[in-house]
Order: C-alpha cells, then structure tokens, then sequence
C-alpha cells in the first residue's frame, strides 16, 4: 500500500490522538481499533527501517566506519535497532500513553521477549508462519485489549549477521526477508 | 450549691482542658509550618508524628515530611514522584536494569500482581526497621524468585544457588548492573591485577572555564589575580584572609572577591555579603552542590532544614566534632581552601568508624602521601575521597564533557559495586574490586591485606562463552 506524505502526517496524528484521548475516538468517525494499530506500526516500522538502513546497515556495514553494539555507551558505539525500538517504546510508555507496544520473537536473544501470553504464542507462530499481521483481543491483569501482532522481517544483512552469530540466539540460519520477529501493539479496549 | 467535691472536680477538668489545649497546641505548632526553622521544641513535636524509625537513607530528612508526602492523604503515585525527584535522574544514568515500563507492560501483568515494581514503595517501604534490610528493601531477600524461579533452565551453573544470594554475593544489583552485567564480566576476564596506570582522572574545571555558557568569564577572565587587584572595595583588609585567597586556584583563575561576597538584588543593587552560603559556590559549583546537596552531607540543606551535624549521623562520629555544621566551607574552608585537606582530614576530622580509623594503616594511605610529598605522580595516590567523592566524567546541561568530583557520597556506596568501575577499575582488575568489595571484614580493615571472598562470576561467564562457542561455531559478524 502506498501512502502520500500528506495522508501519512494525517494518518499519524489520528492515530496518537485515538491512542492518547477517549475523546478523539468519537472525532475520528469509523475508526476502528485496528486501524489505529495498523497506523501506530506504520510508523514504528517506517522510523525503525530507516534507522537500521541509513544509520546502521550504512554507517557499519556498508562504510564502516562505526561499529553497532548491545553495550553502546562502553564501546562508544551505535544503538542496535532492535534496543532503538526499545528505547522508544520505554519512553512511550514512561509518557504515561495507553497503548504499549514491544519486539518479541520465536528465536530472542533475551529470552525474556520470547512470547509469553497464549495470543502471544498464537500469533507469533501464525505471523512466521503466513508473513501477515495477527489480531486478537486478549484480556491481561483483567484489562482488555485489541492485540496486533506484526511481522518483523530481515531489512539488511546487518540484522541477519548479528543474530546469526549472537551467542545467545537459538537460531542461526536466518536469511534476508525472513520473519525474524514481530512487533506487538496492544490497545486498551472499552 | 458548690461543694467542696464538685469544685475540686471542676479544677481538674479545667486542668485537663488547660493540659489538652496546650498540648493541641504544641502538636499543631510541630506540624503547622511546610519548612522546619531551628525551633527544638517544633522539631520535638514534629517527630512525635512519625510512623516509626525511618531508614539510614532518609532519617537526616525525617523531619521533613513534605519532601516525600507532597500531598496530605497521598498515596504510592504521590510517593513516587518524590521518589523519582531525588532518585531518578541516578536510575537512568545507572541504566537501570527494571525500569518501570518493565512492570507497565500489559504482557508482565502476571508478574506485576505479584510484584508491582513499578512503583518503588513495593520494595523500599519507610517506616518500617522491623523489616527493612539491606538498601533500604522492605521484602524478603529472596525476592528475585518472583519472576526469575527458572533461572536454572537458561542458566544450569545456578541451579541450587539461594535466591536470598542473588543480590549479596557480589553477582547481581536488581537496579545497577554496570559493572555486572555478563559481557563486561567477559571482556575483562583477562584483566592482569593492576592496570597499566594506575592513576586517577584529573580536575579540569580551571581548564574549560571558556566552554561553560553560564560561567561568568566576563567579569571573572581566566587571569591570575594579584594582591593589589582584590576588589574587596570598603572592606577593611584582613592580611590573613588575601594570603589565603591568593594561594587558592580561586585567585589562579580570577575569580576575585566580588564573586562569592556580592549578591546582585533583584533592584540591581550589589550588595555586600560576609557570609555566603553554598548558594553562592552554586554560581559556578552547581554540579558540586548538586551532589553535595544530594548526599548525605547535604541533604538536609536540600529540605530548608538546619545542616547536617556529625551527631545525627547513625555511624559513629568523633564527640568532639558532634557540632559542626556541614556546608561547602566546612571540608573546604572560605578563603584558603586546600582540596587536599577536604580530600582526607575533613573526613577524618568527624568520621570515627573502623573503615575511617583503618584508612592511615592502609597502602591506599601510603600511596596518598607519596603523591603528597611529591614523590609519586599526581592521581597516583588514594585519599577518602578518591572513592567516596571521586573525580567522574560528567556531562554538563550545556553538553561540555569534564571530570566532575561527584560530592554525593552515595553515588558509589549503596551498593558498593557502583564503586567498581568509576574508582576500582582505575588501578585494579575487575576480579579483585569485586572480590574486595564483598570481603566485608576487608573493608572493616581498610582493604589491607588480599580478600578472603572469592566472587565467582567471572568465571561462570567464561565458562557459558566457551560451551556457547564450542556448541556453535561462530559465524562471521560481517556482511560478508
């Protein structure tokens, strides 16, 4: 799907307003949850696929001239982009917003972002498995939410290097465009 | 008809309302003003209404109620923003190892019911010294089973290991992992036992005068002053008082008189000032202060309370020093202040622990005096304050990198593994500095002597690299 810049700025501010006010909810008539959330990763995936292109793959792979690295600040180096995403999704939620979001995956070099609810687990495995978005609502610590599931594939050699040799990642044999993990978006729902 | 009885029962209820009253009155009196001034008899109130002995990390500012309770009736979410105002800016810098978005996460809601961590009175309730243990935790030590009982499945070198050891043996911090963390364990595996120069960060304000935006190096150039440029205008001179300014880096670097003892009024009117406060040192100290007023030194300052004196403190103090009142100028002095002498004799002048009495038989000791007597090079020796108020590279607002002598005595005590890579690792190995660190009788003795503690972490983390390495060969890191 292509989207205009123009649509793509309006698309993003319903979206945060949909996800930070009850209120907006009756202002953007016909929105649904998965709207919202399909917006929110349209972003997220946007930002995180030009910082790993032009910032990582580029400064380290392709020039060389900077090193990416878990331990960052020790080695003077560049954020990974899965701890990028992280990052923001910390300080997202450090804002007090409603909605939260993380980077899970079937093969985590921390095994805490291994899946862990049941739709977690249903949803990771069908998303490796058809490469399409997953969604389910799930109700946790007796809130309900609108659970999207998205895929996250291989972009550069630089994602597929570093988790192949990761003494800590279960898997070793990842290839470009495959499905390394997915994001999962959750929304509070009425 | 009054009889004799009903007139002595109408005395003593007039007494007991007379009483009552006076004591209401003292009570509200205690309570009645935000800021506690130097009134015993409001502080003796006051202190009649806490809960119970608060901890030795918050005891100097008990009195101050609304540092911490900033709303009447407030709860956790109150609390944790005072909480966060003195703790938070240390956390992030720490990197802290379970932020808070860690227990806001939907997917950890299990786990938060059981431990809601995102919240820091789950752990560290005040109050409460019946069951308050180490840094101030308020749970059992075992604590770390809550979400992390399976550790042995990722991690079989830890199967059978207490979970009340997790966090005091020198392997783990649930907050600041810095110099714990399993890849630094690696990379300094092979350390040898002293680095290739032992020495310390070196000061360096003097030298980046020009770079801070709000220092003021118009009025002050970075130019040494001479006797007859002293702007102490219609002061009358004390000789005493110039020799000592002029010894000082103040006089090296410029900063006349005028700097510390004349305050601009709002009006624009200068006014004269005998004795400045730390509010002055604050114009181009602020960091400094910052820390001072941070730690334990200054905390009370922070809170409007009177200062801090050694007879507060819950570790043992010098009596004859039970008075003093701690500002910037009672380690430093005002005109002829020796960093030297803050760095050591300050100290020992009120501390009176065995840690503090031990310091004059230790190596670190004979070191400081080498470097003093001009025998050894500068950094190379240990004072108090190379650990307790080390020299640390700090980032200012205005985004200039100096090396900052962090005045918050906690910054590396609380745990003591914050210690190891600002101060230890200058000299030492990273096995040795954890090994020490958890040797509390070498502490006691001043780290003289080896440790009797043997840490092993370092050699778990080598042995899970090699058997990772040995079950999988590694596959290039490049973009081959």
């Amino acid at each position: 799907m292509k989207i205009s810049f123009n649509k793509r700025n309006t698309l993003v501010g319903v979206a945060l307003g949909l996800a930070f006010s009850t209120s907006a909810a009756i202002a953007a008539d016909g929105w649904g949850y998965k709207d919202v959330a399909d917006a929110l990763h349209l972003i997220m995936d946007s930002d995180r696929t030009v910082y790993t292109k032009l910032i990582v793959n580029r400064l380290q792979n392709e020039e060389k001239v900077i090193k990416a690295s878990e331990h960052w600040k020790d080695d003077k180096a560049l954020v990974l982009p899965a701890q990028m995403f992280r990052y923001g999704s910390e300080l997202v939620a450090e804002k007090g917003a409603a909605f939260n979001y993380s980077l899970l995956s079937l093969w985590p070099v921390n095994k805490q972002n291994a899946p862990k609810t049941a739709v977690e687990k249903e949803g990771l495995a069908s998303v490796a498995k058809t490469g399409t978005p997953f969604y389910k609502e799930e109700t946790l610590g007796g809130k309900k939410y609108f659970t999207a599931i998205y895929p996250d594939k291989a972009v550069v050699k630089a994602c597929i290097a570093c988790h192949n040799a990761h003494k800590d990642s279960p898997r070793t044999d990842f290839k470009l465009g495959d499905v390394m993990g997915s994001v999962v978006l959750r929304l509070p729902m009425k | 008809m009054n009889t004799p009885a009903k007139s002595k029962s109408r005395t003593y209820w007039l007494l007991w309302a007379i009483v009552s009253a006076a004591l209401t009155g003292w009570l509200a009196y205690g309570m009645s003003f935000a800021k506690l001034s130097d009134s015993p008899a409001r502080a003796t109130a006051r202190s009649l209404f806490l809960p119970g002995q608060t901890t030795s990390g918050h005891h100097q500012i008990e009195l101050a109620c609304n540092a911490c309770h900033t709303e009447a009736g407030g709860g956790r979410e109150v609390l944790q923003d005072a909480c966060v105002k003195c703790h938070g800016a240390e956390l992030k810098e720490a990197r802290d190892s379970h932020p808070k978005s860690k227990f806001t996460d939907p997917r950890n809601a299990e786990r938060a019911a059981k431990l809601d961590a995102a919240y820091c009175v789950t752990c560290h309730v005040e109050h409460k010294p019946q069951m308050t243990n180490a840094m101030g935790v308020t749970l059992p030590n075992d604590y770390c089973h809550i979400c992390h009982d399976d550790v042995a499945k990722e991690r079989p070198s830890h199967k059978g290991m207490a979970f009340n050891t997790c966090a005091s043996a020198g392997c783990h911090n649930f907050h600041d992992n810095r110099a714990l963390y399993e890849d630094f364990l690696l990379k300094h595996a092979k350390d040898p036992a002293r680095t290739e120069k032992p020495i310390l960060p070196a000061r360096d304000f003097g030298k980046r005068l020009d770079e801070f935006s709000d220092y003021p190096i118009a009025r002050y150039p970075n130019v040494a002053l001479t006797r007859d440029k002293a702007d102490w205008g219609t002061v009358p001179s004390n000789p005493k008082i110039m020799d000592g300014w002029l010894a000082t880096s103040h006089a090296k670097a410029g900063v006349n008189c005028s700097a510390c003892h004349e305050l601009t009024a709002e009006s624009g009117q200068k006014n004269w000032i005998d004795h400045p406060t730390q509010q002055v040192c604050t114009a181009c100290h602020a960091a400094e202060v910052k820390g001072f007023t941070n730690g334990k030194h200054g905390m009370r300052l922070a809170q409007d309370l009177p200062a801090m004196t050694p007879s507060q403190a819950q570790i043992p103090m010098r009596k004859d020093a039970h008075d003093k009142k701690l500002s910037c100028i009672t380690c430093h002095g005002a005109h002829r202040f020796d960093t030297r002498t803050a760095a050591v004799d300050a100290c020992l002048t009120c501390h009176n622990d065995q840690h503090s009495l031990a310091y004059k038989t230790s190596s670190h000791y004979k070191l400081w005096q080498k470097e003093m007597s001009g025998a050894a090079s500068a950094g190379s020796g240990v004072s108090c304050a190379s650990c307790h108020l080390p020299r640390v590279e700090f980032r200012t607002p205005d985004d200039v990198k100096r090396v900052l002598v962090q005045h918050n005595q906690n910054d590396t005590l609380r745990p003591n593994e914050k210690m190891i890579r600002p101060v230890c690792m200058s000299c030492h190995s990273l096995q040795d500095s954890i090994d020490a660190l958890a040797d509390r009788n070498l502490i006691e003795k001043n780290f003289t002597g080896p440790a009797q503690v043997h840490v092993r972490g370092i050699e778990m983390a080598v042995a899970r690299d090699a058997a990772a390495a040995k079950s999988k060969p590694k596959a290039s890191a490049s973009d081959e």
